[in-house]
């Protein structure tokens, strides 16, 4: 009810209903409840149960006052009835206060008042309001109900049941939201209690918003507990930047470390959601003790005599890479060993040596690889000194495990609202909320709330399939056959010995649905890589059929990593330049501003590697890696590692420790997420502020002094001194950009940020948001706790006048040119074969989730799921451990069956390892060269 | 004393030992009515009931024809009869459930037609084991003789009933709660407006929820009219009444009696209902109608069995159990018992009812057993306000549904009355009961 | 593997085809898995929360809300002592204390045989019967302590089996059949009664 009454908030309310609020007359929307109208007009009615992003159940009692009706005015829960025209409302009588009064008494009655230990004193919701409408003392005497103290809900959530008010935030936003109602309520009366199942923890990847939406200090999230009182804390409003949906979070700290993120409701992204992943990541920040993960098999670990944990004097260094939690010092690497520098020797060694490359090899022998963990500027500056400096164009923020730029960048872009509200939504792609948590969420919803209707194309059945009105399992390769099966082409569908990965029934189904939208206007299609083990030009050629077919479609791009869509945007990809425009397009004006561009396309991840490995003439020789480990993150391991070993010089610009890094010869440490501010540009292209909330630890520089000096150091200035600079720069060079203003985001109203490039941007209607999510510090300007009124601010309309592009800038290059279908070619399957699929997993062994002891203890190990048919006919028992092999490696993982993987398919989660070993398994069996990558089984 | 015995109407068939049969209820005219019904239209088996004036008997006695005619017009609508008696000191569900399922059966079907709903469920209380075993008897019974199912008697009507077993838990009789319990949920009520159930009731449909004794009387309204209902009792209160009576009584009982000509001295000292008060005590005080009732005192025993007439003392009829209290009643201890229930049976969900429920046990606890201070008696009463401003009949309420207030009628009627004992106990230290 | 047998399991089926929403049967569901199992094993629930389509924690939040649903083991027999109003004006009370004296056990424990869990009632709706005591849901109507006692001995000595079968099992007689009436019938009949009554 809410999440409708609330979109139907962005059409201009025509229709009001007007009624009287103390006295005075005031106006609601059709439908509205009374705590939101009330709130709207400036009257703010105390509350515990009721969230504005859910259904209102109208239990705490708390917002009672009175409504005149037939039978005299009465009091009646204001956050449960909508305004009805003509009522007269007062929320200040005798009456009302006096029910206030009573509930909070009685919410105290049982309440063991140990705020003093309590994580949320100082910034407690009914603290708070005890404060501002309560009683003065309690006249309970009796003996309070007693439970056991905190008891584990999971890993990450305890539970104090003796502080809980039975609000029910939690449970429904587990039931409602997360779609997964792991915990309930359970019993009866004054002895109700949050509860999950005994043998079935509350493992949602949502939980840590239970903890945040709880009112009161009954549900405490393990990493925070006890870290820190709130008075202590200091916030900035930042984008959380673990995947690339955008959410807006606040970031706090105390003492120069992180101690919490809090979800912000933005309108246009994350309601104030958060992934647990992007919740808690933060402790990969600070770098304390990291999980030991399982050694390298047959790297030698390498002393790196360097790195400190946050807060660590210089003197006290840790030992060995698996005790470093971050790279914090300049690195030279001497023998098997790396030896700590300044930045001076640093920088001039790393110079040095590129500039010999190019010198010997032309510039088209360096490359870049990664990007993606970059800010813009760190982005847009990085690009300049390839692309400008150097010269060269094989520069990919993508590690083999994207999309092509040229469609991620060309295709008319979506955003998420238009997604949620789409007539039709057509899904490839493969489990959005392993990739993109929160929108999974707002997908979810919608569909539920009957905003949207969902087509899906998956590798294998995905946690959305149960609200899809069509899904298909569609087998690696097939993709774009299955698509132009949909749009209408009665193309045969590839023949499988396995017989058809769906029932026909469905593909009518969804060409019924594809059917009826002629032209694709108001279709949106949410595209990604849905497997590593499938080459990109598969889904490419997919998502392009569908855009042929549909020409007024729009397409929201599911590339997942951090800033990635920024890192694309400010040209870090090959025959790409910042801006969305191609080398081609781009070449006069930013010869212009740059001085020169590269000559010819450069080349992609994959290719580099290759490359590196071949060793021809025009071969890469040197490789930057840009905060990103190719032996964690490339499909294709075998190739990494040999690409790696064969390069002549390897520079690594990072924050973390990882296997690439025991490989380079020069590494230079890089401020992370929260460390340096910034923008980043989210799925939709929304570019939002990144805020600093610490000091980089030890010798670390943000990512576009290092890019800056580099070049420096080359001889080029790159005239990129602080952020904002760079941020000027963009908004002059970058098409995209173009007439975006970056003090905007700095004003309290442009926190929600701006979809790029700028076109009709409109301002989001005023409307409540839960006061008591983002508790306590007074600093995110924008959410206060009670009794400030918790009401979104609009962009103002002079701020949005801020933005207008100038149109028509004498020589601005043209944007992208949309690409076409392109064919692909996919090689029968044979019998014995199963066809590989690499899925991502939310909670996978990446230097975020490793480096955070809180998250790195919930990744567990890989498995191999198949159709239970396939297993039988293979003779393999659920559970039983099969040798899986490829051309290119062989793992043992476990077998097990699963109803909603195709026949003939084989899915390895990406990046989990084997159960004894620290590999990323599907990695080892990936050619990345390859169209589909088949696997054979055997028992062992 | 003279008491008229009226014509028997729900408990006619109970002389007999074996009136759950189907082979006693067909010699003893059932379904006749069903019978009778199928050759009318639903609107005129509407008519007749709503000519009875029939008052609902589950506790808040709205007329049933009333209630027929708010069901919101929906291809998909249904019945939901509330056999959930668990109102302390009420047992006459559990006699005719137990006794003649038949016949609340034969109100069902007969109910069902008139309102054309789709399906209809008969939710009983768990405890009830045997009303259980024989209503579900009497289902199969009936759909084998075609009283049930496609094409009922030939009619063209067709109907499924299904019995459904509570499961403990005294909030399920009220209407919405009974409805997501049958959902499969807890019972947490639901919130009016706008959870009518007439209008958004069963699974979001319209629902006409009515109580098994109320279906009781159907058969024999139909089949004998409702003037002919309405000639018995007086005003608003038409025909009979099974009341409950317990406590203190010579021969407490399940009683069947004319409204309004009937009265509460009848009830407790006729020989051939209650008997008199126990060992010839004197009369201390009685509750109505359930303990959601404020208390009545000997002055008010030759009150009429009436609706209107009990509500203008300020009390109710509610679920038509009369407890008699005599001298030797602690009253402390009585209002304590009652709070206790409401405290156990508080489905938690709104803050005042939860923990004021067992704030107020507990201090009735504490005075009860010695711990009593004098400022305790108008906290008691402070926390009654607030869960039911003013605390007064007819109640207001702080809460979602009416358990909350009706924990405060018998600690307020308790002090109103005995203000004195309370105080005894505090001085004393203790029950002098005891 | 269901932990239901295989009759049981029919029966499961069959309860939830008896409602429009699986969910509704969720209590039935309870009671059957209490009629298998004495009580309301984890095992049940989870397999009660595939049937009806919730999660195990749903399935146990909602059951314990319910007095009657045990999700820890009880004894063959449940002795409830009603001590509400009209009992406790009758020795319900009293008669309460004398079951923990005579079963020897505290209010909501079970005999060290593993015979008898007693209960303390609220209102079991047979107040002309005071004070009300039941054994497994079953009216015993034992208003003294000698016949109170007299029934614990007998069903000690395995008395009663006819009337009082072990606890869980709620209702002996099955509903002989499914739903009959077509649920597009219906919807077809009703619409036609309503064209004719406009
Ligand atoms: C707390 C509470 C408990 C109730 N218990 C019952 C009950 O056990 N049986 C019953 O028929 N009605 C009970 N009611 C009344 C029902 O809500 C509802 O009014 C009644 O079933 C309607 O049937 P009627 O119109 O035929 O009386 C209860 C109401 C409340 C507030
Ligand atoms: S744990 Fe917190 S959010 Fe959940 S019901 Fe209790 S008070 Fe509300
Ligand atoms: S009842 Fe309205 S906010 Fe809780």
């Amino acid at each position: 009810m809410t999440d409708r009454a609330v979109s139907q908030h962005d059409a201009p309310a025509e229709e009001t209903v007007e009624f009287t609020l103390d006295g005075r007359p005031a106006s609601a929307r059709p439908g509205e409840l009374l705590i939101a109208a009330a709130e709207r007009a400036g009257v703010y009615i105390p509350r515990f149960c009721y969230h504005p992003r859910m259904e209102p159940v109208g239990m705490c009692r708390m917002c009672l006052v009175e409504v005149s009706g037939p039978r005299g005015a009465t009091l009646q829960p204001a956050c449960f009835i909508p305004v009805e025209a003509g009522s007269e409302v007062v929320t200040n009588s005798d009456k009302v206060k006096k029910a206030q009064d009573g509930v909070l008494e009685f919410l105290l009655v049982n309440h063991p008042l140990d705020c003093p230990v309590c994580d949320k004193g100082g910034e407690c919701p009914l603290q708070d309001q005890t404060l501002a409408y309560g009683p003065g003392e309690s006249r309970f005497v009796e003996e309070k109900r007693h439970f056991e103290k905190p008891i584990a809900l999971s890993d990450l959530v305890l539970l104090d049941r003796e502080r809980c008010i039975q609000c029910a935030r939690c449970t429904r936003f587990q039931d409602e939201i997360a779609g997964e109602a792991q915990i309930d309520f359970a019993s009866r009366g004054e002895r109700v209690e949050v509860a999950s199942f005994p043998t079935q923890p509350f493992s949602s990847y949502f939980s840590g918003n239970t903890v945040q939406i709880c009112p009161v200090g009954a549900l405490t999230a393990t990493p925070y507990r006890f870290t820190a009182r709130p008075w202590d804390l200091d916030q900035v409003e930042s984008t959380c930047t673990t995947c690339a949906f955008g959410c807006r979070a606040a970031v706090q700290s105390s003492a120069n470390r992180l101690t919490r993120l809090l979800g912000i409701d933005s309108e246009p992204v994350n309601h104030g959601w958060l992934c647990d992943k992007g919740r808690y990541a933060f402790e990969a920040v600070n770098g304390d003790e990291v999980a030991a993960g399982p050694a390298e098999d047959d790297a030698q670990p390498v002393t790196l005599g360097s790195g400190r944990r946050r807060g660590q004097f210089a003197g006290e260094v840790a030992e060995t890479a698996s005790q470093v939690g971050r790279v914090t010092d300049p690195m030279l690497r001497d023998g098997d060993r790396h030896r700590r520098v300044g930045w001076t020797e640093a920088l001039s060694e790393a110079a040095a040596r590129l500039a010999a490359v190019r010198e010997a090899h032309g510039p088209e022998a360096i490359a870049f690889i990664g990007g993606g963990r970059l800010t813009n500027e760190g982005a847009y500056a990085w690009t300049k000194l390839a692309k400008g400096v150097l010269g060269t164009d094989s520069v990919d923020a993508q590690i083999g495990d994207g999309l092509p730029a040229e469609l991620v960048l060309s295709l008319p872009r979506a955003t998420i609202d238009e997604a949620c509200s789409a007539r039709l939504v057509v899904l490839l792609s493969a489990d959005v909320r392993e990739e993109l948590p929160v929108l999974f969420l707002r997908l979810r919803r919608s569909i539920l709330d009957k905003r949207t209707t969902l087509l899906e194309l998956t590798p294998r059945s995905t946690s959305l399939t149960p609200y899809a009105k069509v899904s298909l399992t569609v087998r690696p390769g097939d993709a774009p056959l299955v698509a132009r099966a949909i749009a209408g082409e009665h193309a045969a569908l590839p023949a499988h010995p396995m017989g058809p990965s769906f029932a026909p029934e469905r593909l009518e189904g969804a060409r019924n649905l594809a059917a009826d939208v002629g032209d694709g206007a108001g279709v949106v299609v949410l595209y990604s890589r849905p497997s590593m083990a499938e080459h990109a030009s598969v889904p490419a050629a997919a998502v392009a059929a569908l855009g042929a077919a549909w020409p007024e479609a729009r397409f929201l791009p599911l590339v997942r990593r951090g800033n990635v869509h920024g890192a694309l945007d400010m040209g870090m990809a090959p025959g790409i330049l910042p801006g969305r425009t191609s080398l081609e397009q781009g070449q006069r004006w930013f010869t212009e501003h740059w001085g020169s561009v590269p000559s010819r396309r450069g080349r992609d991840a994959t290719e580099v590697f290759r490359s590196l490995t071949e060793r021809e003439d025009d071969a890469t020789r040197a490789v930057v890696l840009l905060g990103c480990d190719p032996l964690e993150d490339f499909p294709d391991r075998t190739l990494a590692k040999r690409a790696l070993e064969a390069a002549e010089v390897v520079i690594s610009v990072a924050g973390h420790p990882g296997p690439s890094l025991d490989l380079a010869d020069v590494v230079l440490p890089v401020a992370v997420a929260h460390e340096r501010p910034g923008t980043t540009t989210n799925i939709e292209g929304r570019v939002t502020r990144l805020g600093q909330k610490l000091a980089p630890p030890g010798l670390a520089w943000p990512d576009w002094s290092i890019a800056s000096a580099l070049s420096d150091e080359l001889g080029y200035d790159l005239a990129l001194g602080t952020p904002s600079e760079i941020a000027e720069e963009i908004e002059r060079v970058a098409p995209a950009y173009r007439g975006f203003a970056p003090g905007f985001l700095d004003q309290v109203s442009g926190h929600d940020g701006i979809v790029v490039p700028l076109g009709a941007a409109h301002a989001p209607a005023v409307r409540p948001i839960d006061p008591m999510a983002t508790p306590g510090v007074e600093s995110v300007e924008r959410q206060g706790a009670p009794p400030r009124v918790g009401l979104t601010d609009a962009v103002s309309r002079e701020l949005l006048a801020t933005l207008h592009p100038e149109e028509g800038v004498e020589g601005t290059p043209a944007r992208l040119r949309r690409v076409g279908p392109s064919p692909v070619s996919t090689p029968q399957p044979d019998h014995y074969s199963l066809r590989l699929v690499a899925t991502r997993r939310l909670y996978d062994r990446g230097a975020s989730m490793e480096a955070s002891p809180s998250l790195a203890r919930l990744v567990g190990p890989a498995v191999a799921l198949a159709n239970p048919s396939d297993l039988a006919r293979l003779g393999i028992g659920p559970g039983e451990p099969v040798r899986i092999s490829s051309p290119r490696g062989q793992v043992t993982l476990a077998a097990e069956g699963d109803p909603g993987v195709p026949k003939g398919v084989l899915v390895i989660d990406f990046n989990l390892s084997e159960p004894d070993g620290a590999t990323n398994a599907a990695a080892m069996l990936i050619d990345a060269s390859a169209v589909v990558n088949d696997v054979r089984l055997e028992t062992l | 004393m003279a008491v008229s015995m009226p014509t028997k109407i729900v408990t006619a068939r109970l002389e007999h030992a074996d009136s759950h049969t189907l082979e006693r209820y067909l010699a003893t005219g059932g379904y006749d009515g069903l019978r009778k019904a199928l050759g009318m239209t639903p609107a005129e088996v509407a008519a007749e009931v709503d000519a009875a004036s029939l008052l609902g008997r589950g506790g808040a006695g709205f007329p049933a024809g009333r209630k027929w005619s708010m069901l919101k017009k929906d291809p998909l609508t249904y019945l939901v009869v509330n056999g959930d008696e668990s109102e302390p000191a009420t047992f006459k569900d559990h006699l005719l459930i137990e006794r003649d399922p038949h016949q609340i059966l034969e109100g069902v079907i007969i109910s069902a037609y008139a309102l054309q709903v789709t399906q209809a469920f008969v939710y009983i209380r768990g405890e009830f084991a045997l009303g259980l075993e024989r209503m579900e008897e009497a289902v199969n019974d009936a759909y084998r003789q075609h009283a049930l199912g496609s094409d009922i008697f030939g009619s063209g009507f067709s109907l499924d009933v299904v019995v459904h077993p509570g499961a403990g838990a005294y909030i399920c009789g009220e209407e919405t709660a009974l409805l997501e319990s049958l959902e499969g949920k807890r019972g947490f009520p639901r919130i009016k407006p706008p959870y009518f159930p007439a209008v958004i009731g069963l699974y979001g449909q319209p629902t006409v929820v009515n109580n098994v004794e109320t279906m009781a009387n159907i058969p024999w309204i139909v089949l004998h009219g409702g003037a002919a209902f309405a000639a018995m009792g007086e005003g608003r209160s038409t025909g009979t009444r099974l009341f409950a009576l317990s406590g203190h009584v010579n021969r407490p009982g399940p009683y069947e009696v004319q409204m309004v000509k009937t009265t509460f001295r009848d009830l407790i000292y006729a020989p051939e209902l209650g008997g008199g008060v126990r060992e010839g005590r004197d009369l201390k005080a009685f509750i109505p109608g359930g303990v959601s009732s404020p208390w009545f005192g000997p002055g008010q025993v030759d009150l009429p069995l009436g609706q209107d007439e009990v509500a203008q003392e300020g009390s109710m009829l509610g679920s038509g159990s009369v407890v008699v209290m005599d001298s030797s009643t602690c009253v402390v201890r009585a209002a304590w018992r009652i709070t206790k229930f409401f405290f156990r049976e508080s489905c938690g969900q709104c803050t005042p009812c939860r923990e004021g429920s067992g704030w107020l046990e507990r201090i009735l606890y504490r005075i009860e057993h010695g711990g009593g201070r004098e400022q305790d008696l108008d906290l008691l009463m402070d926390v009654c306000d607030n869960i039911s401003p003013g605390v007064h009949w007819p109640p207001q309420q702080t809460t979602i549904c009416v358990l909350g207030p009706s924990i405060p009628p018998s600690i307020a009627a308790g002090l109103k009355m005995f203000r004195d004992e309370f105080l005894v106990h505090i001085k004393d230290g203790g029950c002098p009961f005891d | 593997m269901s932990h239901f047998s295989a009759a049981m399991a029919a029966r499961a089926r069959q309860l939830v085809a008896l409602y429009p929403e699986p969910r509704s049967a969720l209590l039935p569901l309870c009671h059957l898995a209490q009629e298998q199992d004495g009580w309301l094993r984890p095992e049940a629930m989870e397999e009660i929360a595939e049937l009806v389509g919730v999660t195990a924690a749903e399935v146990r939040g909602t059951a314990t809300f319910y007095d009657m649903l045990h999700t820890e083991p009880v004894g063959r027999y449940v002795v409830a002592v009603c001590t509400n109003i009209a009992c406790i004006l009758s020795g319900g009370a009293e008669m309460l204390e004398h079951a923990e004296r005579r079963l020897r056990v505290r209010v909501g424990s079970t005999t060290e045989d593993g015979l008898f869990t007693l209960e303390e009632s609220e209102c079991l709706a047979d107040c002309d019967f005071p004070p009300c005591v039941q054994v497994n849901h079953r009216f015993v109507r034992t208003t003294t302590p000698e016949l109170f006692d007299r029934l614990i001995d007998e069903l000690a000595a395995g008395g009663h089996a006819e009337d009082i079968p072990p606890h869980g099992t709620l209702v002996r007689v099955r509903r002989s059949g499914g739903l009959r009436v077509d649920r597009a019938d219906i919807a077809r009949e009703r619409a036609a009664a309503e064209e004719r009554s406009s």
